[in-house]
């Protein structure tokens, strides 16, 4: 890779200070942007590792019930320390990758990297999270801007993701055995106000939210009111682990099983 | 260049290092610990796990840096304090738990990591942590089972091959 300065502050506000540097990237768990760096797909100036700051890394629950997960939280803790609060959340951060990508991995660091395929996205989207920065609140309908996109500024940290905790919840992962990256995946979450559908893994523009099954979720919400429904191949990623049609149907299926697992 | 302190199997250490030092680039050319294999580089194989802070990581996909004031055990790190093998080495002997022993540091490291916060695992949970090590001999059959006796467990259980 190409050599660049290395920074490792102990606040957020030395964090967004050593951005400032043109061409400067915020480093997570780096289990995406250290392969990416080795590959030279990036090339920042200086790398500003977030894993030193005590303040990024923990699981609460707020007095309005939200789970509030710190960004630079590894997915291990949040498997551990979000499962009596948010038990879908939970099991989904529990089968990210493998238990070593586990350890460093972190919420923030996949949820500013926004890769088409990854988990956190479709948990974020499905349960209408808020994503907290250095500098503003985010909404997740807001947040997620398509592939590797988001609605984050240059050099802005996330510093926390609160999720509301749904009634019910699942997520359904169809695990592309190579990469451990969700084929399709799917996140259902009933809230008291409706069903949010949030499909990862699929479409060419990143996480969406699958509305006409939600529409048909909350006025029923069983694996038999999306029968009628059909997911179209239009947009979705083709490549030689699924066809687009192939994913579609992924998407069909998936939901109905995260609704049955609910 | 900068200066990194850590400890490493119990000893403190410190070297020179560029920011995109990798961890394992350190421990094998800077320490000389060769028992760190780098198998594939892309964090797929595990080969290069080690453990920073008592947690299981792929030593290629973490900076040096960021291992500043931690505490790395390696394979080194391993045997008994008499140069004996340990109790999960010696189930690897033990069981065959080896072909060519390409991925044996890694793969001890990660029973050794499961083993901690699970003392007696089920063959499920073991075969489910593995799941970031590949062995390219395919011999995870006798890597179960020698995982399964480090643990006191009768491994006639673990599923006929």
């Amino acid at each position: 890779m190409y050599a660049f300065e290395f920074e490792r502050p102990d606040t957020v506000e030395a964090a967004v200070a050593a951005l400032k540097t043109e061409d400067a990237q915020a480093l997570g768990g780096g289990q995406t942007l250290i392969p990416s760096l080795k590959q030279r797909l990036a090339s920042p100036s200086r790398l500003v590792s977030l894993t030193a700051i005590p303040d990024l890394v923990g699981v609460c629950v707020a007095d309005d019930g939200a789970v509030c997960i710190g960004g630079a939280t590894p997915h291990v803790r949040v498997a551990a320390d979000a499962a009596g609060s948010y038990p879908a959340l939970a099991a989904l951060a529990a089968n990210i990758g493998d238990p070593a990508v586990r350890n460093r991995g972190t919420i923030g660091g996949s949820l500013a990297n926004n890769d088409p395929s990854a988990c956190y996205p479709a948990a974020a989207l499905a349960s209408g999270a808020t994503i907290v920065t250095n500098a503003r609140r985010i909404a997740a309908d807001a947040y997620f801007q398509g592939l590797f996109t988001t609605a984050l500024d240059e050099g802005e940290i996330i510093t926390e993701v609160r999720f509301p905790v749904p009634e019910a919840a699942h997520y359904q992962k169809f695990e592309q055995p190579a990469s451990r990256f969700a084929l399709t995946g799917v996140f259902v979450a009933k809230y008291g106000d409706g069903v949010r559908v949030a499909v990862t893994g699929a479409s060419e523009d990143g996480v969406f939210r699958w509305t006409e099954a939600e529409d048909a979720l909350s006025a029923d919400f069983s694996a038999e009111a999306l029968a009628e429904l059909s997911v179209p191949a239009d947009g979705m990623i083709n490549d030689l682990h699924g066809s687009g049609a192939y994913r579609a149907h992924l998407v069909k299926v998936l939901t109905g099983r995260a609704v049955a697992a609910c | 260049m900068a200066q990194v302190n850590m400890t490493v199997n119990g000893k403190p250490v410190s070297g020179e290092i560029e920011g995109r030092t990798l961890l394992s680039d350190f421990l094998r050319e800077g320490l000389g610990l060769t028992g760190t294999h780098v198998g594939c580089d892309t964090s797929q194989c595990g080969a290069c796990v080690v453990h920073v802070d008592g947690a299981a990581i792929k030593s290629c996909t973490m900076f040096a840096a960021e291992a500043a004031g931690a505490d790395v055990t390696t394979i080194e790190g391993m045997a008994n304090a008499d140069g004996s093998l340990g109790v999960v080495q010696q189930a690897f002997q033990d069981h065959h738990g080896l072909q060519c022993g390409f991925c044996t540091p890694g793969m001890v490291m990660s029973a050794a990591a499961l083993l901690k916060d699970t003392p007696r695992p089920t063959e499920a949970e073991i075969r489910d942590y593995l799941e970031g090590n590949l062995c390219r001999c395919t011999g995870y059959h006798n890597i179960v089972k020698a995982i399964m006796a480090a643990s006191g467990q009768d491994v006639s259980a673990v599923a006929a091959e």
